[in-house]
């Protein structure tokens, strides 16, 4: 189990080196000239020249990818364009609101999603079970900026129910995290009604109902632990789809979080916070990633005693 | 629409398995209810010339923000734009999007992991590698950094969504082809001396297709609206081009007023996702009837 989560751990880290190295080149040819962004239209060519080479711009590609990189290592991402301020400090203020909502979404669509997946599965083509298949087909199908704009329309905007934007209190909270979390509602939903169905038809359900145990505590302690299994893989894709609702959502909720950052610093040109930005979300997604697997070795027996046999092989 | 013409066509060369997938899907109701909203979508988007009733940008100033009415059925923008037409014109450039996108990153991805899973070693490691650094960016922000790399426009758009998808064709076609390799006809083509290139493209492809089919229909649905969150935060399609998501950002200013801009195109970007899904999994469990409970 150490040995896999150490070479787990130890995967994680090309992989991110990889994303700063795409997403550095991405940057890199990204048309406009940054000497000239910082300056305006006002300066001279040869005042633009001088920043060039100040700011290394002149230098080769990978010159300028190892200071990148070098920078990086010491907690630097470079200053933003347009305030000057380090992009560490502008991104480390927002993180957390983004961070916020993708796990708020995330919560909120395990506690909505799995229970209903169960019930449904339990009362299998019950009406109860149609009607919640055909509300998960449309949640899979919906844009969630749209939800979002219809939300604002009818609870904010019609009814004047919940505040349309910004983010002073729990209130602020609801339209936002309920428009990113329908996607992954309606993903969990169907992923744990099909898991349990499989799992229902098992033998060792079987041999539950014929010992006598009640139908409940067959459906809660033998069937859903086991029909979780697959689920917590999904929890990682889950998140990724919160983050970038979040990332989205937030021009709607006009939320100061990392996604309305990254789309404002696109629009200005201000690419080391774009730069930041992508990285940071990539990096957060890779830990969870690494946590789930890790979780997912702890919790299934079969890869544990997997990885102990190839051990005992390799010996 | 695109689906069925390959499946009547490869329809005869090897009639029993493919007349059956075709058998099996047609008695998928719901799977039938999609391709009918599908191919009524695509004789939309081509004969939208015919059936508009406006140009996508024919301006009106003396009927700018109209509610639906006869002449308008879903009403007028800012602009006096009837607003059913662009709506129209838009189901073009989503279809576009979505098909020709994720054609393209089928293509590239399916080539991509049938390398890495038939050769192995090297190639597999740098391929993979690769699939799992771009996996490692969630979908939506992978396409809105390369949309800002490649700048706004249709395009850069469908470009944007064809890379972003590219990784899990690769993962799809990969794990496939670790099985089929294995079988007895490819060592049997290997024998005979047949090159690496024909027995990937001969013997590989046919049996790792239906992983591709599935992948790509119900991926048709996601690139359409990671195409339209592109747009909605203007960095996919410019307006005027009809786009629907496009449309829904310039609404943003009027939804408090006006309604149906907000609420019209939303749900024709709903509608054909959902016909693309129901026809999608439909398709699925026609290709592999095991999977079907």
């Amino acid at each position: 189990m150490l040995r896999y989560a150490v070479k787990r751990i130890l995967f994680t880290v090309p992989v991110l080196i990889g994303v700063t190295f795409i997403i550095f080149t991405m940057m890199y040819f990204t048309p406009g000239d940054p000497a000239r962004m910082i300056l305006g239209d006002t300066a001279t060519e040869a005042e633009v020249e001088e920043l060039r080479e100040e700011m290394g711009l002149n230098d080769p590609f990978l010159v300028r990818y190892g200071n990148y990189m070098w920078d990086l290592c010491h907690g630097d991402m470079g200053s933003s364009y347009v305030t000057g301020l380090p992009v560490t400090e502008e991104i480390l203020a927002r993180l957390p609101i983004t961070a916020r909502l993708a796990v708020l979404s995330c919560i909120f669509s395990v506690l909505i999603g799995v229970p209903v997946g169960v019930i449904s599965a339990v009362k299998q083509y019950s009406a109860l079970d149609n009607i919640t298949m055909v509300m998960a087909l449309l949640g899979i199908t919906i844009p969630s900026f749209w939800l979002a704009m219809m939300l604002v329309m009818v609870f904010s905007v019609n009814l004047g129910w919940l505040p349309a934007s910004g983010l002073y209190g729990w209130k602020y909270y609801i339209l936002p995290v309920v428009s990113i979390s329908a996607v992954s509602i309606a993903t969990f939903t169907r992923m744990t009604r099909s898991s349990m169905l499989e799992v229902i038809r098992q033998d060792y359900i079987r041999t539950a109902r014929a010992k006598g145990q009640t139908e409940q505590k067959i459906i809660t302690k033998h069937a859903l632990k086991n029909a979780l299994i697959p689920i917590i893989t999904v929890i990682g894709i889950q998140f990724a789809s919160g983050l970038s609702g979040a990332v989205v959502n937030e021009q709607i909720f006009a939320i100061p979080g990392l996604g309305k950052m990254m789309v404002d610093a696109i629009k200005a040109r201000n690419y080391p916070v774009v730069q930041g930005g992508v990285l940071l979300i990539a990096v957060m997604f890779s830990i969870l990633n690494l946590v789930i697997d890790l979780m997912y070795a702890f919790v299934d027996p079969r890869i544990k005693s997997q990885y102990a046999r190839k051990k005992g092989k390799s010996r | 629409m695109k689906k069925t013409m390959t499946t009547s066509k490869t329809g005869k060369k090897k009639r029993s398995q493919w007349g059956d997938i075709w058998h099996r899907l047609c008695r998928n109701k719901l799977a039938m209810f999609g391709l009918f909203v599908l191919v009524l979508l695509v004789l939309m988007a081509v004969f939208a010339d015919v059936i508009a009733p406006y140009g996508y940008d024919d301006q009106d100033y003396s009927q700018m923000l109209q509610f639906p009415s006869a002449a308008h059925p879903m009403g007028t923008d800012n602009f006096g734009r009837d607003i059913f037409s662009r709506i129209i014109y838009g189901t073009r450039i989503s279809l576009q999007i979505g098909f020709i996108s994720l054609m393209g990153s089928a293509v590239v991805g399916s080539i991509l992991g049938a390398c890495a899973g038939y050769f192995g070693g090297a190639a597999d490691t740098v391929i993979m590698r690769g699939a799992d650094i771009l996996m490692a960016i969630p979908r939506t922000v992978l396409a809105i950094a390369i949309a800002t790399t490649l700048g706004p426009g249709l395009t850069n758009a469908m470009i944007a969504v064809a890379i972003s998808s590219i990784p899990n064709f690769a993962r799809v076609v990969r794990a496939s082809t670790l099985t089929v390799k294995e079988q007895e006809y490819v060592e049997a083509a290997r024998a005979i001396g047949a090159s690496n290139a024909h027995i990937i493209a001969r013997y590989i492809f046919p049996n790792v297709m239906s992983p591709i089919i599935v992948q790509a229909t119900l991926g048709v649905g996601t690139a359409i609206i990671l195409a339209a969150s592109l747009s909605f935060l203007g960095l996919g399609i410019q307006p005027p081009v009809p786009e629907w998501g496009a449309m829904l950002s310039a609404s943003r200013s009027y939804m408090r007023d006006y309604w149906y801009m907000v609420t019209f195109p939303g749900l024709a970007i709903m509608l054909t996702v959902l016909a693309l899904n129901l026809f999608g999994d439909g398709l699925r469990d026609a290709l592999d009837p095991k999977l079907k409970k």
